[in-house]
């Protein structure tokens, strides 16, 4: 028997998500003053209308359904996934309002886009973009990388219990430190660290390369929000290939691998643990599975003889792989270039790249290498069982910040989430194809979406139909939040209608 | 009668010569990218309007140039460059440049980059900075909004406080 949600239920619900759409009301004001410091008038309009509609939201959420109940699992599942798609709304009000986005579902599109870390984007005229309208495109990545629920639960949360529910729900099942609001602050401090190291950085490359200053530290900053956060929006409409600089590709790609490294591998650095980062079942995966696609990549690039050098295929081949495989989707090509130039094979070994992902805990998308690393040692450990003699006993034992001995619900888990992630790209596939696209464009847009990517062959564009528009928003949505809440979201639908 | 005829006629011609040799020739960054083996090597004529940064290079500039469709990278020598005064942005409409150069759809010289290394580059029409004017409905509903914010805020703050009086 189903039962119904209680008045509680919906007031627990109603309460948090406020909290955290004050929130997201709260980080408007910052691309509101960079509008008054570039003396953008109208941006910074925009964001004070989209701030001040937020707020009215989030205040009547939590005046309406205050409690002082802590949140349960279907509670906080709920609540993460309700506040990523009114995060989606409310972010697109200034984006909608700069007229840069042909209409509001474009804007949703483009916020979905951010947060969700993906980079896909409809943006219209971007090289005439407003300073505080581009950073807002990067700030959300930023935002959404780190976990919108990290926000808040930095910021307004007290009770740890209703805290680490939403911190899981928001696919984040490991934490570095045993509280989970330290965890969240030390995420947000190892992010704002490499933040203002990276920043000097790129902004040094950039000045170097014949930029102007102002411009070199704001491209600084926003493309190390979208590489850390392994985002993919860029300043400009020609994402990195703007830059036409080796030294600005090498940087982002070091940006990129830090990004897609596992927040407890930080902390192992951070506090000196170096030999952890070699030992680790996700660093050793990454990395074969880097070489692996990598050699698809060059023998398919070779059998078109699309790149003829060395240098070439690091700028293009190894860049672009490296963009996929962590989730990024910057691009050094253009989108068409994909499917003219690449031949078959080095797509499918870049789709392959895109559909593996990162570290689990990171801000990469996709299945992620953890999960490949117990598949992988399950399948070592069935061919051994089949290999020796009966009587044998076979353990398998893999490093994750600690040696762990294989268990068959650790097994189980993985391959679910491997499972549903296969069928999420195979339906944005379908649908793609459905709307007429060739099956490889399909696959390859439908896993850049479902992953978290934002490598884009050229489907998506302002002029794609609206269906297909919301089935990107949808793989990106679930994508990211890696599908638990998001089924407890319509289980709860599900039971608000058929519960007793 | 005859002879203004055939002037009008003469004239009409060269006019529409004049034309179609300054303007038919512009290829447009789609077709560049589409038909990229096609035109690899190959002298282009490319117009659009100057986008981001001028980015110096030794005795080269980059730029980027728009056509309203892309922006396509453009290797030009430093002399050249020097006609460019307003590059396109929220606050400016760049200079709108013709450019005559070899397109390459994977320069071995800059790392497979798509780009054009320019000959020659001919002002079409100059930029101009873009006077921001206050969009009033905008400035009007941000008071409104203001307003109610500011009393769901009052009411709220009230009801706290008697919701800790009572407890």
């Amino acid at each position: 028997m189903i039962l119904k949600p209680q008045l509680q239920d919906i007031k627990n619900i109603g309460y948090y998500s406020g909290k955290i759409i004050i929130g997201i009301g709260l980080t408007m004001l910052v691309p509101m003053v960079i509008g008054l410091l570039f003396a953008e008038i109208n941006p910074a309009l925009d964001f004070l209308i989209a701030t001040e509609i937020t707020l009215i939201i989030g205040l009547i959420l939590t005046g309406l359904c205050f409690t002082e109940k802590n949140l349960n699992w279907m509670q906080g599942m709920i609540v993460v996934s309700l506040s990523w798609l009114a995060a989606m709304l409310l972010a697109a009000i200034p984006l909608y309002l700069s007229g840069h986005w042909g209409s509001y579902l474009d804007a949703c599109f483009e916020t979905m886009s951010g947060f969700a870390t993906t980079g896909l984007t409809l943006a219209q005229d971007l090289d005439h973009l407003s300073y505080a309208h581009n950073l807002w495109r990067h700030l959300i990545m930023f935002l959404g990388g780190q976990g919108i629920v990290i926000v808040a639960i930095s910021l307004f949360m007290k009770g740890l219990s209703g805290a680490f529910k939403m911190y899981v729900g928001e696919a984040r099942d490991e934490r570095v430190l045993p509280n989970v609001i330290n965890t969240s602050r030390f995420i947000w401090l190892v992010s704002i660290v490499y933040l203002i190291l990276s920043t000097l950085t790129l902004g040094i490359v950039g000045i170097a390369n014949g930029m102007k200053p102002i411009n070199a530290f704001f491209h600084g900053a926003c493309v190390f929000m979208a590489a850390f956060d392994t985002g993919g929006f860029a300043p400009q409409s020609q994402n990195i290939l703007y830059y036409h600089s080796l030294s600005f590709e090498v940087v982002t790609i070091i940006i990129m691998l830090l990004g897609a490294m596992n927040f407890n591998l930080h902390y192992r650095i951070w506090t000196g643990d170096r030999r952890e980062i070699w030992k680790n079942i996700e660093t050793r995966t990454l990395c074969i599975t880097i070489a692996l696609t990598f050699l698809i990549v060059v023998i398919g690039l070779n059998q078109v003889g699309s790149y003829p050098r060395a240098i070439i295929m690091f700028r293009k081949g190894f860049y672009q792989l490296i963009s996929g495989h962590t989730g990024t989707g910057f691009a050094t090509i253009y989108a068409r270039q994909f499917i003219d130039e690449w031949g078959n094979l080095a797509l499918v070994g870049l789709i392959c790249a895109m559909a593996l992902g990162g570290g689990t805990c990171s801000t990469a998308g996709g299945i992620k290498m953890l999960r490949l690393g117990i598949i992988a040692k399950t399948l070592i450990q069935d061919i051994k069982r089949i290999i020796l003699p009966e009587r044998a006993i076979v353990e398998q034992r893999l490093h994750h910040l600690k040696e762990i001995f294989l268990e068959d619900k650790q097994v189980r888990a993985a391959l679910l989430i491997t499972l549903a992630y296969l069928a999420l790209y195979g339906i944005g596939t379908l649908v793609g194809m459905l709307y007429g696209y060739p099956l490889l464009d399909s696959l390859f847009e439908s896993t850049s979406a479902a992953a978290n990517v934002g490598l884009s062959c050229g489907i998506t564009t302002p002029g794609m139909p609206a269906g297909l528009k919301l089935t990107y928003i949808i793989q990106m949505w679930s994508g990211r939040l890696e599908f638990m809440s998001v089924f407890t979201l319509i289980g709860f639908f599900i039971a608000v209608i058929k519960g007793k | 009668m005859k002879r203004a005829i055939s002037y009008q006629l003469s004239a009409t011609s060269l006019i529409f010569f004049c034309w179609t040799a300054c303007y038919a020739q512009h290829i447009s960054s789609t077709e560049l990218i589409n038909k990229a083996k096609e035109y690899d090597g190959k002298n282009v004529v490319y117009a659009g309007e100057v986008v981001g940064d001028v980015m110096a290079r030794g005795d080269f500039v980059w730029v980027n140039i728009n056509d309203g469709e892309n922006a396509i990278g453009i290797w030009l020598n430093k002399e050249l460059a020097k006609e460019i005064q307003f590059t396109g942005s929220y606050r400016a409409k760049g200079d709108r440049l013709e450019i005559t150069g070899v397109f390459q759809r994977g320069c071995i010289q800059h790392g497979g980059d798509m780009d054009i290394h320019a000959q020659d580059i001919r002002k079409i029409s100059p930029g101009r900075l873009v006077k921001e004017e206050l969009d009033k409905g905008k400035r009007n509903l941000t008071f409104i909004l203001l307003g109610i914010l500011l009393c769901l805020a009052l009411i709220f703050a009230r009801r706290r406080g008697s919701r800790i009086a009572i407890s």
